[in-house]
């Protein structure tokens, strides 16, 4: 593999583009999966575009280069009272502001006011021709132009590579309460998900950890308020609050990916809390493989400890009618149903017409 | 009939295709009533497959196609292009499906907006975008316009709640991203296709995702001598940590034009009203509602209300919804801008607008979404008077400036459309605007979908047809 470039200014990184035939960006490495290519193809470390740009605690935003560890910011945010409520996975790990949105890959609390989707406001990208561009705005509101950053979560740097991105940030919630709900099988834990979902408490983070023993919910607010809240969801589903040490361990460790072994393939796949015990089932026939639901049973993160189990994992998704994407192991970057209209292609175009940056299946 | 024509009439029955200029005069506007062309024919779709034929049929012919939902569009969105198609979505208005499980609702384009959240209601359910239009404007034209409401900066706007579209684009091919999940794999389609203001295609089938309707209100009315005032409240909340549902300011103007249309009571002598709303269990309301109350009295408000009773948070908002109307009983005509700036330049942005607006002879109300910093100032003039629309125009123009210039957009919610394109490359260099271009053209190479939106006049390929249009010069149509 040849040895990375690492550019110092967003200027740099375009010329850094425009100066090789093919490139891949590389963040944290906490997504190995994305840069996975050809190793003939020049890497380019976004570890010299680290810092946050701007940062206005009053407007709720905050931009910062794609190098960034998101650690850095939210430690920031947090010194000023302030989140983002979408509990950026990877932060011990080191995960990088670029590779957050290039991966899509959110937290827990996704579920109560969205992911990075709903948070990024703006980018900084170098597209496929080596031209900086910046699309989006940096205030919380703007309908100018189409929504690139927006388009960008979940790309997997297929389409451009990020200089710097803009968010809004929210106020961090007083205080938090974790609530663990037993559950027997994925259906009965769907059937909390969903009806907890229903409800008017506001649930902040609904998860159902790969150790089989339930629900977890965590509810976040003014301090006296929470503590009726969790009577009344423990009056309509028994269960136990857990003491603020085992509650932040919880958390942190579902954080990092602590549940999954450093070494195992990881994939996240889009799912429904409805078809939580298909899934189940299916990976019931995939050696070795581990699952953790998050975001109320809107996602799966499924470990495998094998690499021939990917392939195996592949089919059954498509099976199911599910897609997912591979983010650590060797395997296809995408899993299962692959939705590949034409329009796909026609994007990749116009946005890297050379095809600078891996194809959409490399 | 020519061939081209004789091909559209098969499309549809005769009812529905429109023809005849006095069928055509109801669509030559939308709600920037200044501006009108004059359509080839208007096309009354009921079905998604009579969209995608008609869609084809443009591709064939060459034709450019504007689609229609009720034609609230305040930035000439849905002005027809002379000699194009009109291709009106109302009657595509079935909620297709309703799922209080998931907590979607799968609708067809023409659902008005306010029709889901009451479909949604029986399961304690709402759709959070609410647009002061929404009893009127369609899911379609929301989606095209990422529309806004009162509630975006804790809910985001119309992109933040799609979830999943199926699509005829430009290029005849159908597509569907998304579905009933909150979380997707791949590139964020639904959110590009989201506010693209009409140039990709026509959205068919729209998934939403409904909110458990909060349990419990707060909503405080509170008026101040100054503008300055109410900003400096604003302020005040934000940095309190208190995330409010809804941050608005009336301005004077504003106010006088809702005491008229809906007997609204506003405290007296106020130049600006706030408007603050929590929500949530009421157990987290009945804490933050101390604070807040604190805060708002230690703004030096003239007098603050808060709303006793569902029925008194009700009469707040009807006042502050019927803002834009009301103020069209103060004028003949008005204009109503778009602007966005940073919060905290909110009170210096006022004061500017309201310097250029005695400069300039006009009246201009004010009425915004504080929390993010959108404001809508009202401009009125008397489109009778000579140079009067031209003066109009000439000011908005020069808000729009004042508002990229303070590091805001042009645009919060109501889109660019033919109102704002020449302000674009205020907001994005060359490179940029390029750059969305071939964006645009990926979707529509020939530049046939809503061409002469967006983009400055010199981007618009379809709108440089000079002369005739071609089913024109074969005889097929002619201008009355
Ligand atoms: C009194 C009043 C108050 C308003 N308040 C607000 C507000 O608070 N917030 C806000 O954001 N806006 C507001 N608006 C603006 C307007 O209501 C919105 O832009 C709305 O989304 C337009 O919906 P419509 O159905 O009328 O669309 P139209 O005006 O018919 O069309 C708007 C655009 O959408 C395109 N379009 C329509 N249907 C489709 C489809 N199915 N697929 C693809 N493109 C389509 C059209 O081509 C056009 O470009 C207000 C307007 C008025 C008149």
């Amino acid at each position: 593999m040849k040895a990375p470039w690492t550019p110092q200014t967003p200027g740099e990184l375009a010329d850094a583009v425009r100066s090789a035939t093919r490139v891949v960006p590389a963040g944290g490495g906490t997504k190995p999966r994305l840069g996975a290519v050809d190793p003939a193809v020049q890497r380019v470390s976004l570890s010299g575009l680290s810092g946050l740009v701007e940062y206005d605690p009053g407007e709720f935003t905050f931009t910062a280069l794609a190098g960034t560890p998101v650690r850095d910011i939210v430690a920031a945010l947090a010194e000023r009272g302030q989140c983002l409520p979408f509990d950026p996975p990877w932060l011990a790990g080191g995960s990088t502001l670029g590779g957050l949105v290039a991966g899509g890959v959110a937290g827990p609390g996704r579920f109560r006011f969205g992911g990075i989707r709903d948070f990024i406001l703006g980018v900084r990208f170098v597209d496929g021709a080596g031209r900086l561009l910046r699309l989006g705005g940096k205030v919380v509101k703007n309908a100018a132009g189409f929504d690139l950053p927006k388009f960008f979560t979940g790309s997997a740097g297929r389409f451009g590579i990020l200089a710097e991105a803009t968010f809004k940030v929210f106020p961090r919630p007083a205080s938090t309460l974790t609530l663990r709900i037993p559950a027997e099988g994925p259906a009965a834990a769907a059937g909390i998900l969903m009806g907890l979902a229903a409800t008017a408490w506001e649930p902040d983070a609904l998860e159902v950890p790969s150790d089989g023993r339930g629900v977890v919910v965590r509810l976040a607010g003014p301090g006296p308020a929470l503590e009726t809240i969790a009577g009344k969801i423990l009056g309509r589903w028994p269960g136990e609050i857990l003491g603020a040490p085992a509650a932040a361990e919880f958390w942190t460790n579902l954080r990092e990916f602590g549940w999954a072994d450093a070494g195992a393939a990881l994939a996240r796949v889009a799912i429904l809390p409805t078809r939580m015990e298909a899934l189940a089932g299916a990976l019931r026939t995939v050696p070795g493989a581990r699952c953790h639901v998050g975001a109320g049973g809107h996602v799966a993160f499924v470990a495998l400890a094998t690499p021939d189990a990917i392939g195996t994992l592949d089919v059954r998704l498509g099976a199911l009618g599910l897609s997912g994407m591979l983010l650590r192991g060797s395997g296809p970057l995408w899993l299962g149903v692959r939705n590949r209209p034409a329009i796909a292609a026609s994007v990749k175009r116009a946005l890297d017409p050379e095809g600078r940056f891996p194809g959409l299946d490399d | 009939m020519t061939d081209p024509i004789r091909r559209l009439a098969a499309l549809l029955p005769a009812e529905r295709l429109l023809l005849r200029p006095e069928q055509l005069a109801a669509y030559e506007s939308d709600a920037l009533t200044a501006y009108r062309a004059s359509p080839l024919a208007v096309a009354i779709p009921e079905t998604t497959d009579e969209v995608v034929s008609l869609v084809r049929w443009c591709r064939g012919e060459r034709v450019p196609f504007v689609a229609r939902g009720s034609g609230t569009s305040l930035s000439g969105g849905s002005l027809p292009v002379a000699g194009g198609l009109v291709i009106a979505l109302n009657r595509l208005n079935r909620i297709l499906r309703l799922d209080p499980a998931l907590r979607i609702a799968v609708v067809e384009p023409g659902v008005v907006n306010l029709a889901v959240t009451q479909a949604a209601a029986p399961h304690g359910l709402h759709y959070a975008p609410d647009p002061s239009s929404q009893s009127i404007c369609t899911i379609g034209g929301n989606v095209a316009f990422n529309s806004g409401g009162a509630h975006c900066l804790k809910y985001g706007m119309t992109a933040n709640h799609v979830l999943g579209l199926k699509a005829v684009l430009a290029t005849g091919e159908i597509v569907e991203w998304g579905g009933a999940g909150r979380e997707f794999v791949g590139p964020d389609w639904c959110g590009l296709f989201t506010g693209n203001e009409g140039l990709f295609g026509i959205a068919l089938e729209i998934t939403l995702q409904l909110l458990p309707r909060a349990e419990c209100f707060h909503t405080v009315l509170a008026g101040y001598r100054t503008l300055e005032q109410a900003g400096d409240a604003v302020s005040a909340i934000v940095a309190s940590g208190l995330l409010p549902g809804a941050i608005e300011i009336m301005d004077a103007l504003a106010l006088e034009a809702a005491t008229a249309a809906v007997h609204a009571e506003y405290p007296p002598g106020c130049e600006a009203v706030l408007i603050v709303e929590l929500e949530g269990t009421r157990e987290a309301v009945a804490c933050e509602r101390v604070a807040l109350d604190a805060i708002v009295a230690a703004s030096g408000p003239v007098e603050a209300r808060p709303a006793r009773d569902a029925e008194e948070r009700l009469a707040i908002w009807k006042g502050r919804k019927s803002a834009f109307s009301a103020v069209g009983r103060l004028s003949p005509d008005f204009i109503v801008q778009d602007g966005v700036v940073p919060r905290r330049r909110l009170g210096e942005a006022l004061r500017r607008i309201g310097e250029l607006a005695r400069a300039a002879g006009l009246r201009c109300a004010n009425v915004f979404h504080a929390g993010d910093g959108n404001l809508h100032p009202l401009i009125l003039y008397n489109g009778r008077e000579a140079g009067a629309l031209e003066r109009a125009e000439e000011l908005a123009g020069k808000i729009l400036k004042l508002c990229v210039a303070m590091g805001g957009s042009i645009t919060g919610e109501h889109g660019v459309g033919v109102e704002k394109r020449e302000f674009l490359p205020d907001m994005f260099g060359p490179d940029e605007i390029a750059c969305l271009e071939r964006i645009r053209a990926a979707f529509d190479p020939l530049g046939i979908a809503n061409p002469g939106k967006m983009f400055p006049a010199g981007g618009a390929p379809a709108l440089q047809h000079h002369g005739l249009h071609p089913l024109e010069r074969t005889g097929g149509i002619s201008r009355e």
